[in-house]
C-alpha cells in the first residue's frame, strides 16, 4: 500500500514540477497547489499506512496509529492554503498592472523603478 | 517571581502587540506608537532572557507541560538567545527609521503589524527545538515578508514578491518533504531527541542525504551558491527599511537554521556534509564577491556583500571547531549589524541623491560629513579591519579554518576581506569624492531625522568591535554549547529541574 501511494507521490510531483516550469503564471500558483497535495500525501504515508485504527484508544489498545503525521498535515494544509490565497491576490495584482500573466514577460530590466 | 515562562516573551510579545495593531489600522500615532513600543518591549524580555541564560545556562520551556520528545520544547541557548536579542534591537532601529522614511501611504498599510509578526516568526524559528516547529515559525516570518516585499505595489515590487513567494513556496514544500523523510527514519521531530537517535543509528547513507537536503531548504533562504540567485532581485524590489530588515534577518535565519543542525543534528557524517557545506561557503563568497564588483547600483553592491558574508559565516560552521565555530557566531551577530547599518546609510544617500547609480553622485562629503565618515568607519567595520566589529570573528574563523587544515580556503576567506572593503570603499569614492554632481538637498531636518537612529545603530556597532573582550565569556560559551551537543540534548531531555 505505502508503495503505491509513495508512486502516486511522484506523479503528483512530476506534474507539479511541470507546471511550475511553464511560463503561465496561473499554471505556476496551481503547480504549487499540486506539489503541497503530494507532500502531505507523503507525510502521510511515512507515519505508515494500514497499519491500525483510531489515534488513542487507551493505555492497553492492541492497535493504533501515529496521529502525529495527521497533525502535521493539518498545519502544513492551513499554511498552504494561507499563501495560495495570498499568491492568487498578487497574480491578480500583477495581471492588473502589467496586463499579462506570462512570466517571460515579467522578467524586467534592471534599470525600470 | 520566578519567570519560567521567559522563554516564550520574544515570541509572545510582538505576536500580541502586532495583534492589537491591527485593530488601529486608521491611526498613525498609535501604529508608530505601538510598533515602536513592541520591539522595545521585545528587546527588553530578551535581553532579561539573555541574562537569565548567560548565568543559568540553556533554558527550556515544553509547550503544554508535555514531556520533551512528545511535546514541543522552546529551547533558549546561547546562540538563540543572541539572535534574538540582535533581532529585536535592529527591528527595534528600522522601524524608528521607517517613521522618517516610509511615507505615510505604507505606514497605514500594516507595516507595524507586519514587522512584529516578523519579528515573531524570526525570534520563534531561533528559539524553537522542534523541526516541524522550525517549518511553521519559517512560514509565521515567511507570511510576513510576502505582505512586506508587496507593501505599497510598485510595479517592481510586484513583479519582484511574485518571484520570491514561488521560490519561497518551492522551498516550504521542499523543507515538508525533508522532514517527512527524516521522521520516518527516526520517529522524532525534536531536535534533541534525533540527535540522540541519529548519533545511535550513526552513519548511514540515507541521513547523509536528508542532510543534504536541509542544506538545500535552508540553503534557499541563507542565500548559497548555487540557491541565491532570486536574493539580489528581490532584495533589490522594496523600500529601503524592509530592505535593511530583510538584509540583516531574514538570511540569518537560514544561516542560523544551518548552523543549528549542522552542529546538533547531522554530526555523524562529518567528512561528507560538512565537505560539502565548505565547498558551497567558498562558492557562494566567490560569486558574491564577482556580484559586488561587477555592480554600479548602490543597493546592489551591499546585496552582493550578504552573499558574501553568508559564505564567511558558513565556512566557519562548515570547519567545525570550537574556534571557528565561536568565531562564526561573532561575525553573524556582526553581520546583522553591520549589514542593517549600511542599508540605512545607503537609505539616506539614496535619499539624499535620489538616485542609485554610483557614476551619478560625487562631492557629497561636503554637505554631509557625518554621514561620509560614519560610513567610512561602518565600510571599515564591514571588511574586518581592528579594531572595529568584523575582527574579532573573522580572526577566530580563520584561526579555526586553518587548524582544521583547510589552508586555501581560509586564503579565500581572507581575500574576500578585500573584495568587501573595495566594493563599499567604492561608493565612499564615487559618492562622496569629486567632482559635486546634482543632488535633492532636501531639508536638514529630515536628514538629521533620519540620522539619529543610524547614529545609534553606529555606535552599537563600533562598541561591539571595540568592546568585544568584555563579550568574549558569552561567544565562548555559545561555542562551547555548539560543540558539545550534549548541554543541549541533556537540557531538553534530561528531566524537570
Amino acid at each position: 500500500m505505502e508503495s503505491i501511494i509513495i508512486v502516486l507521490v511522484g506523479i503528483l510531483t512530476s506534474v507539479a514540477i511541470y507546471l511550475l516550469l511553464s511560463k503561465n503564471l496561473i499554471r505556476i500558483i496551481l503547480g504549487t497547489a499540486i506539489l503541497s497535495h503530494a507532500v502531505h500525501l507523503l507525510i502521510l504515508t511515512m507515519g505508515g499506512l494500514k497499519s491500525g485504527t483510531v489515534p488513542l484508544l487507551g493505555e492497553n489498545a492492541e492497535r493504533y496509529i501515529d496521529a502525529l503525521p495527521q497533525a502535521l498535515i493539518l498545519t502544513a494544509i492551513v499554511i498552504s492554503f494561507a499563501v495560495t490565497a495570498f499568491i492568487l491576490v498578487l497574480a491578480y495584482r500583477v495581471y492588473q498592472e502589467y496586463g499579462t500573466d506570462r512570466m517571460d514577460e515579467l522578467r524586467g530590466s534592471n534599470d525600470e523603478q | 517571581m520566578k519567570l519560567i515562562n521567559l522563554v516564550v516573551l520574544p515570541i509572545i510579545v510582538p505576536l500580541f502587540i502586532g495583534t492589537v495593531l491591527l485593530l488601529f489600522r486608521k491611526s498613525l500615532l498609535a501604529q508608530r506608537a505601538l510598533g515602536l513600543f513592541g520591539a522595545a518591549a521585545t528587546l527588553v524580555v530578551s535581553l532579561f532572557l539573555l541574562a537569565k541564560v548567560a548565568e543559568d545556562g540553556i533554558q527550556v520551556v515544553t509547550l503544554g507541560s508535555w514531556a520533551a520528545p512528545y511535546g514541543i520544547s522552546l529551547v533558549s541557548d546561547m546562540l538563540s538567545i543572541l539572535l534574538v536579542a540582535t533581532a529585536s534591537l535592529l527591528t527595534l532601529l528600522v522601524l524608528w527609521y521607517s517613521v522618517y522614511s516610509l511615507g505615510e501611504k505604507r505606514e497605514l498599510s500594516f507595516f507595524y503589524p507586519a514587522t512584529l509578526f516578523m519579528l515573531t516568526g524570526i525570534n520563534g524559528a531561533f528559539t524553537t527545538g522542534d523541526i516541524f516547529n522550525l517549518f511553521v515559525f519559517f512560514e509565521v516570518f515567511l507570511m510576513a515578508s510576502y505582505v512586506l516585499i508587496a507593501l505599497g505595489g510598485e510595479r517592481i515590487q510586484l513583479r519582484e514578491s511574485m518571484k520570491y513567494i514561488i521560490v519561497n513556496v518551492v522551498a516550504a514544500a521542499l523543507f515538508v518533504i525533508t522532514i517527512g523523510y527524516l521522521y520516518s527514519i527516526t520517529g522524532t521531530l525534536n531536535m534533541a531527541d534525533l540527535a540522540v537517535k541519529l548519533g545511535d543509528i550513526g552513519s548511514m547513507g540515507v541521513i547523509s542525504t536528508v542532510a543534504i537536503m536541509f542544506l538545500v531548504v535552508f540553503g534557499i533562504k541563507a542565500g548559497i551558491f548555487p540557491l541565491y540567485f532570486w536574493l539580489p532581485g528581490s532584495y533589490y524590489a522594496p523600500p529601503l527599511p524592509v530592505l535593511a530588515l530583510f538584509g540583516a534577518l531574514l538570511t540569518k535565519v537560514g544561516i542560523y537554521s544551518i548552523t543549528r543542525v549542522y552542529t546538533l543534528i547531522f554530526t555523524t557524517d562529518v567528512a561528507f556534509t560538512h565537505d560539502m557545506l565548505m565547498m558551497l561557503a567558498i562558492a557562494t563568497i566567490l560569486f558574491g564577491s564577482i556580484g559586488a564588483l561587477a555592480y554600479m547600483d548602490v543597493k546592489k553592491i551591499i546585496i552582493y556583500n550578504i552573499v558574501i558574508a553568508v559564505g564567511v559565516i558558513l565556512f566557519g560552521v562548515a570547519a567545525f571547531n570550537e574556534v571557528a565555530v565561536t568565531g562564526s557566531v561573532l561575525y553573524l551577530i556582526h553581520d546583522m549589524l553591520v549589514k542593517a547599518l549600511l542599508f540605512l546609510m545607503i537609505g539616506v544617500l539614496i535619499f539624499i541623491t535620489g538616485k542609485t547609480n554610483l557614476r551619478e553622485m560625487g562631492g557629497l562629503i561636503r554637505h554631509y560629513p557625518v554621514l561620509g565618515w560614519t560610513y567610512l568607519v561602518a565600510v571599515f567595520a564591514l571588511a574586518g579591519i581592528p579594531p572595529l566589529s568584523g575582527f574579532a570573528g573573522k580572526i577566530l574563523i580563520l584561526q579555526g579554518g586553518l587548524e582544521g587544515g583547510f589552508v586555501w580556503q581560509s586564503i579565500v576567506v581572507a581575500l574576500s576581506t578585500m573584495v568587501v572593503l573595495l566594493s563599499a570603499i567604492r561608493i565612499f569614492i564615487y559618492a562622496f569624492w569629486g567632482a559635486e554632481k546634482s543632488f535633492n538637498s532636501p531639508p536638514k531636518a529630515k536628514y538629521v531625522n533620519r540620522m539619529i537612529p543610524v547614529v545609534i545603530l553606529f555606535v552599537i556597532t563600533m562598541g561591539y568591535g571595540v568592546f568585544i573582550e568584555f563579550l568574549m565569556p558569552l561567544f565562548q560559551a555559545t561555542g562551547t554549547q555548539l560543540m558539545d551537543s550534549s548541554l543541549y540534548i541533556d537540557a531538553v531531555l534530561g528531566g524537570e529541574k
